[in-house]
């Protein structure tokens, strides 16, 4: 039981009269690498935000690291969903990942010599040191996703939460993203939400999918049932998509 | 002929008023545009109006009426725009016609008119009294420390409001103290160029000088120096010509704002 660092426990959830999540009931171990996958609007994003504390359930119970997930939001490192809409914001690089320090600073106070060096080895581990200084709207995609889940590790968490971390990045930073959260597992749990069962589902632990129900698989298996759930017309996915052969489990 | 103009008290004052208004506008303004407020600003600017039209209605001080009038405003455009975040802009929308109105119908009521509307309606830069612009250089340095002491949670929220949420700013606090310092702000620009101007001055140095840096607080400093070169070249322009000072300010501002705006356009390409 101690070893579940989320447990969400017969979920409910809607944002107008219809359900958007229903009776969703799961539980992350610490260390695991969780993809949750399932199509758009299937409610993965609002399983998220549930997660982070930023709404409500209607029914249910939520507990992050044992606790309310309001108590400890700031112990989760939380990546947003891919959007182009705040590229012209004048910061950069390093000022938005030094954002992820700012619970640690009181307020009034200013960032210390050890927030820059934390974020400093952060920048050089995800390999975008050298654009510390650069407007965050002169990177491309890929740059800027890094710059983001570099905020996501300032936080030190012990949770990392990622909305689509590969969405918006060139295919061939796709990989290179997946390899650093491979690395990153080893010291934290990792939950990422993606709407296509792409590249990262090679480098994921256990699959959860989501379209309103959830189902959970451990061992990190697609199985016939959640393609099912998720997707209409499951042979069109098995012959087009580009699911790695591996997850899919034995046709019978 | 520049420095004679300053002989005159009246245009020193103006002056005055004009620079510290326009670091007040260049700091509110720069946190108003990156937060995407500039509408909710306009509709604050133009209930206070109904606060005008209540003071002289009640014989208080026009400029009270109109910031008390504002705050609430801009509290309720607040609390909608968290609840109702769908149809904001149409609330938003309906308050400002409603404080218009509202304004209207209580000055028709009032006996006499003695007040000069039009000073509020299009600014009386050259009007100003000094009790007001002492006020405003208080209220402006009130807003410097502010900005100073919250500077970091003012950006979380700024540029990421659900992170600085997670990570503990207090994200709602600062959004209603944002709104509050918008409203008193927006009542002290009024004297200046009108509630009808005040938008323009408040948004177009921000939204130059967003071009120029990579960090809130230059776009901040930035936006001072703007609003004080278009403030004092349009005082200068109306001395010059004898036209309307508050008008001529904002067009020397939507100058350089056309400009800026098809540089931009141009770079696209």
């Amino acid at each position: 039981m101690s070893s579940n660092v989320i447990e969400v426990r017969n979920l409910w959830f809607s944002y107008e009269k219809e359900p958007v999540l229903e009776d969703v009931t799961f539980s992350v171990k610490k260390g695991d690498f969780l993809a949750i996958i399932g199509p758009n609007g299937g409610g993965k994003s609002t399983l998220l935000k549930l997660i982070l504390g930023l709404l409500k359930p209607e029914r249910g119970e939520i507990k992050v690291l044992g606790k309310p997930p309001q108590k400890v939001r700031h112990k989760i490192g939380y990546l947003p969903q891919y959007s182009f809409s705040n590229t012209s914001f004048p910061i950069t690089v390093m000022d938005v990942a030094l954002m992820g320090r700012l619970n640690r600073r009181g307020f009034g106070k200013r960032y210390t010599d050890e927030d820059r060096k934390k974020v400093e080895e952060i920048l050089k581990r995800l390999g975008i040191w050298e654009y510390r200084n650069t407007h965050i709207g002169n990177l491309s995609g890929g740059q800027r996703q890094r710059v983001l889940i570099a905020r996501a590790l300032a936080v030190e968490p012990e949770i990392l939460l990622l909305d689509e971390p590969t969405a918006g990045v060139d295919p061939e930073y796709e990989t290179g993203i997946c390899e650093i959260l491979k690395e990153l597992n080893k010291e934290m749990t990792i939950v990422l939400v993606t709407h296509d069962i792409g590249v990262i589902s090679r480098y994921v632990k256990s699959i959860a999918c989501v379209n309103r129900k959830l189902v959970f698989h451990e061992e990190g298996k697609i199985t016939e049932e959640m393609i099912k759930m998720a997707y209409e017309c499951p042979v069109d996915l098995i012959t087009h998509g580009p699911v790695p052969h591996r997850v899919l489990p034995e046709h019978k | 002929m520049m420095w004679s103009a300053l002989h005159f008290e009246f245009m020193r004052n103006a002056v005055l008023a004009g620079i510290i208004i326009s670091i007040l506008c260049g700091i509110i303004g720069t946190l108003i545009v990156v937060n995407r407020l500039v509408f909710m600003t306009g509709g604050i600017a133009h209930s206070a109006y109904g606060g005008i039209g209540i003071a002289i209605y009640t014989g208080i001080p026009p400029v009270f009426g109109a910031a008390i009038f504002s705050l609430i405003a801009s509290l309720i455009m607040g609390a909608v725009t968290l609840k109702d975040r769908q149809r904001a802009d149409t609330v938003i929308g309906v308050l400002w016609a409603v404080g218009m109105a509202i304004g209207i119908i209580f000055v028709d009521l009032s006996s006499g008119y003695n007040v000069d509307l039009m000073g509020y309606l299009f600014g009386s830069i050259l009007a100003v009294p000094k009790e007001e612009i002492c006020l405003s250089a208080i209220f402006t340095a009130i807003v410097i420390a502010g900005v100073c002491i919250s500077y970091k949670e003012l950006l979380a929220m700024s540029y990421d409001e659900e992170f600085g949420i997670i990570i503990g700013a207090p994200v709602r606090l600062l959004y209603f103290l944002l709104l509050s310092f918008t409203a008193i702000s927006v009542v002290l620009a009024m004297r200046m160029v009108g509630l009808i101007l005040v938008i323009a001055l408040i948004s177009i140095p921000p939204y130059i000088s967003e071009n120029f840096v990579s960090s809130l607080s230059k776009m901040m400093f930035l936006s001072c120096l703007f609003g004080i070169f278009f403030t004092l070249s349009g005082l200068y322009l109306s001395y010059c010509f004898n036209i309307s000072p508050g008008a001529s300010i904002i067009l020397v501002s939507g100058t350089a704002f056309f400009m800026s705006y098809i540089k931009k356009l141009w770079k696209k390409k």
